[in-house]
C-alpha cells in the first residue's frame, strides 16, 4: 500500500478548467441541481461518493434498477435528463468522489472543490474541481439515540435496514423489531416483509395525534396520504400491527441481538412501569429521523439556524443561497422533508447558482411554487407530530455506552459533569472523550448534548438551543471524508 | 458516468475470502452487505472492551464496520464494493494511524 504522497498521482484531467457550477452529491437534490443549471447554460460537474447516483432514497441496485421506491417517475425523469447532459457533455457526473473539503469563491477566484476519487482496488487519488458556483446537496443521515444494548450487531439504524435491502438486495433478518418515530419506518417495515422478513414489532415512540392537528398539511399533499394508505395496507396484509406510544428501550445479547425490551411510553417518553416486554428477535432497526449532514458548509463558514424538529439547517434564502456567497444548499441539508422537496430545492438552487455564474446575474424569484409550499407544510407536520422527547434518557443505565467509537459509557459523561465541573457538552466532550472518535460525533453528538443540559439543570428553551449550537459547533469537521495522510500532503496547493 | 459498468446482476456466484474462507456476493453489493447475507454480522472488535461490531449506520458515517481489505485497515466495509479475490480479514483494535478525520 503507497504510504508516501510520491506513490499517489494527482488525477487533474482539468486542473485549468473552471466550472459555472459544481453540484456536491448526486441524491434527489444534487441530480436536480444540476438539471436546474444546465437549464440556465450552466457548465456542470457533479461530485458524489456513492458508487452510483440517487443518493439515499432513490437507491439503484447493482443492475441500476431502483427496487422500493415511490415516485420512481421523478427520478427516472432527472436521471434521463441528466444522462442526455452527460452525453452532450453539458455535464461531467464523477460517482466514488468523496468530497473533503470545500472553499468557497472569493474575490473573483473560483471556488475549489477538494475530493478523494476510490476506485475499487485502485489507490485513493485527490481530484480537485474549481467552480465559480457550489450547490452543497450531501443529505443526511439517520438520527440515533443510544440505549443499553444499541451496541450489539444486528442493532441498525433504520436507513441502514433500507439501504441495504434497496442498494444490495439484503433483508437484514428474518425476525426484525422496527421501532422509532416518523413515518420512514412504514417504507422500512413493509420493505422488508414484502421480502420475507418477519416484522415482530412495529414500534412508534408518538402517539400519531399530532397530525390531526394539521389536517390541511395532509390534504395538501394527497399523494402522500394514498402512501400512508398503501403501507398500512401492505402492513396488514403482512399482519404487522403499528404500535403508537411504544418502543424498543433496550436490546440484549451476547454476540449479537437475541432480543429487545418493548415498553409503553408515557406522554414525555418515560417506560410506563410494568408495560415491559421481551420480544425475540435477530436484526433490530431504529430511527429517529434524520440528521442534516452539514460538516461541508459549516467549514466553508456557511450559517446554521435552527430547523425543523429542533436540529440545525442551513440558513438559505429564497434563492437556496446560504449565507456564504457562491454557495448554494439543496435538500435535506436545508430541513429534513424527503425526496420529492429535495427535488424542487435543488432544481431552483442549481438554477439560482448557474445564473450567478453565467454573469446572468440574480435572477427575479418567483414566488415559492404552490408545490414547494406544499411540501413544506407537510414536512413541517411531519416534525411537529414526531418530536424526540428527553424521557428517553431514563431508559439508559450506566453502562450504556453514549459514544459507541471511543466507548463511553453514561457514567463517564455524566461523572464529567457531576465530579470534574463540565457545565456544557464541548468540555464534557473533551473530558470523556465522547464524540472524539472515528465518527466525529455523528453518531453521538444529540445524545451528548441533551445528557449534558439534562445533568446541569438546563430548561426546555435553553436545551433546544444548546442542541443547535452543539450540533453546529460537531459539525465543523476540517476534513469532512475520510482522507490519508499521504493524499492531503500530495493535495497541490489551491491558488 | 458511472466508475463502475451497470450491467445485469451476474448470475454464477463471485466470491470474495474473509478471514480465509470464501463468500459469495452478487454484483455491486458491498464487502459489508455480503458478509451480512452471509449470516455474518461482526468483523471488527473493539479497541477497549474488544467488542463485536458490524453493520450500524450503513453508509458510511458511523465507522463502525471497519474491516482489513487486502492488508488495508479501517476500510468502511458498508462501502467497500466487492471484488472477487479480495482478502478481507477481521479488524482486531485500532487499525492504521494515518487516517486524518
Ligand atoms: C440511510 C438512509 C436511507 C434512506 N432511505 C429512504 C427511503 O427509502 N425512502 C425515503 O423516502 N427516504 C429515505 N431516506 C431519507 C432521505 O434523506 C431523503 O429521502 C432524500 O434522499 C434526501 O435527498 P437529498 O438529495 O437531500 O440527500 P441524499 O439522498 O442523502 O443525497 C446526498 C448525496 O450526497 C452524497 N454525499 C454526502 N456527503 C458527501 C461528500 N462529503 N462527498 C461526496 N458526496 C457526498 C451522499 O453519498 C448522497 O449520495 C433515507 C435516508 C438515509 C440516511
Ligand atoms: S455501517 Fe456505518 S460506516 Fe459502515
Amino acid at each position: 500500500m503507497p504510504t508516501s504522497p510520491s506513490e499517489y498521482a494527482a488525477d487533474q484531467p482539468q486542473a485549468d478548467q473552471v466550472w459555472d457550477v459544481a453540484v456536491v452529491g448526486a441524491g434527489p437534490a444534487g441530480v436536480a441541481a444540476a438539471g436546474g443549471a444546465v437549464r440556465r447554460e450552466g457548465r456542470v460537474v457533479v461530485l458524489d461518493a456513492e458508487q452510483r447516483p440517487g443518493g439515499q432514497y432513490w437507491r439503484q441496485g447493482p443492475d441500476g434498477v431502483g427496487r422500493h421506491h415511490h415516485d420512481r417517475r421523478v427520478w427516472q425523469d432527472e436521471m434521463s435528463l441528466l444522462r442526455d447532459y452527460v452525453e452532450t457533455g453539458l455535464v461531467d457526473h464523477r460517482q466514488s468522489h468523496r468530497v473533503w473539503r470545500v472553499e468557497p469563491p472569493r474575490d473573483g477566484a473560483p471556488g475549489v472543490v477538494h475530493a478523494v476519487r476510490s476506485l475499487p482496488g485502485g489507490p485513493d487519488v485527490a481530484v480537485t474541481v474549481r467552480a465559480r458556483s457550489i450547490v452543497l446537496a450531501s443529505g443526511a443521515h439517520d438520527r440515533v439515540l443510544p440505549f443499553p444494548g444499541w451496541d450489539l450487531p444486528g442493532v441498525v439504524t433504520a436507513g441502514a435496514a433500507q439501504a441495504l435491502l434497496k442498494e444490495h438486495g439484503v433483508v437484514v433478518g428474518s425476525r426484525v423489531v422496527v421501532s422509532g418515530t416518523g413515518p420512514f419506518l412504514l417504507p422500512v417495515a413493509t420493505g422488508l416483509a414484502a421480502e420475507g422478513a418477519r416484522v415482530v414489532a412495529l414500534c412508534e415512540a408518538s402517539d400519531g395525534r399530532g397530525w390531526l392537528g394539521r389536517p390541511r398539511a395532509l390534504l395538501g399533499m394527497p399523494s402522500k396520504l394514498l402512501e400512508g394508505a398503501g403501507f398500512a395496507a401492505a402492513l396488514a396484509r403482512h399482519r404487522v400491527r403499528p404500535r403508537l406510544r411504544t418502543a424498543v428501550v433496550a436490546a440484549h445479547g451476547t454476540e449479537r441481538v437475541e432480543s429487545v425490551d418493548v415498553a409503553r411510553l408515557a406522554s414525555d417518553w418515560s417506560v410506563v412501569p410494568g408495560s415491559v416486554r421481551r420480544v425475540e428477535c435477530d436484526a433490530l432497526a431504529v430511527g429517529w429521523g434524520f440528521l442534516p449532514r452539514l460538516d461541508l458548509a459549516v467549514a466553508a463558514g456557511c450559517a446554521t439556524t435552527p430547523g425543523p424538529g429542533g436540529v440545525p439547517v442551513l440558513v438559505v434564502d429564497d434563492t437556496f443561497a446560504t449565507s456564504v456567497p457562491g454557495i448554494w444548499a439543496a435538500g435535506e441539508m436545508t430541513g429534513v422533508g424527503g425526496a420529492l422537496l429535495a427535488v424542487e430545492e435543488g432544481q431552483a438552487a442549481g438554477m439560482h447558482a448557474a445564473a450567478a455564474a453565467t454573469g446572468e446575474g440574480r435572477l427575479v424569484t418567483a414566488p415559492a411554487s404552490k408545490r414547494l409550499r406544499r411540501l413544506r407544510a407537510f414536512a413541517a407536520a411531519m416534525h411537529a407530530a414526531h418530536p424526540v422527547r428527553d424521557g428517553w434518557q431514563t431508559w439508559l443505565t450506566d453502562d450504556t455506552l453514549v459514544c459507541r467509537c471511543e466507548e463511553v459509557p453514561v457514567a463517564a459523561l455524566t461523572g464529567a459533569v457531576d465530579d470534574l465541573g463540565a457545565t456544557d457538552a464541548r468540555t464534557a466532550k473533551l473530558l470523556s472523550r465522547c464524540g472524539m472518535g472515528w465518527c466525529q460525533g455523528r453518531m453521538c453528538g444529540e445524545a451528548v448534548s441533551r445528557i449534558v443540559s439534562a445533568r446541569t439543570g438546563c430548561d426546555a428553551a435553553s436545551s433546544a438551543a444548546r442542541l443547535c449550537t452543539d450540533l453546529a459547533g460537531t459539525a465543523n469537521r476540517p476534513v469532512a471524508a475520510p482522507v490519508t495522510l499521504g493524499l492531503l500532503a500530495a493535495e497541490p496547493p489551491s491558488p | 458516468m458511472t466508475d463502475e459498468p451497470i450491467g445485469a446482476a451476474p448470475v454464477a456466484a463471485q466470491h470474495f475470502s474473509f478471514d480465509g474462507r470464501p463468500v459469495a456476493f452478487t454484483g455491486g453489493q458491498s464487502v459489508g452487505a455480503a458478509l451480512w447475507a452471509d449470516g455474518v454480522r461482526s468483523w471488527r472488535s473493539t479497541r477497549h472492551a474488544g467488542r463485536p461490531r458490524g453493520i450500524f449506520c450503513g453508509i458510511g458515517v458511523c465507522f463502525d464496520c471497519l474491516v482489513v481489505v487486502d492488508g488495508r485497515a479501517d476500510e468502511r466495509a458498508c462501502v467497500v464494493p466487492a471484488r472477487p479475490g479480495l482478502d478481507v480479514r477481521t479488524q482486531e483494535g485500532s487499525g492504521r494511524a494515518d487516517l486524518a478525520l
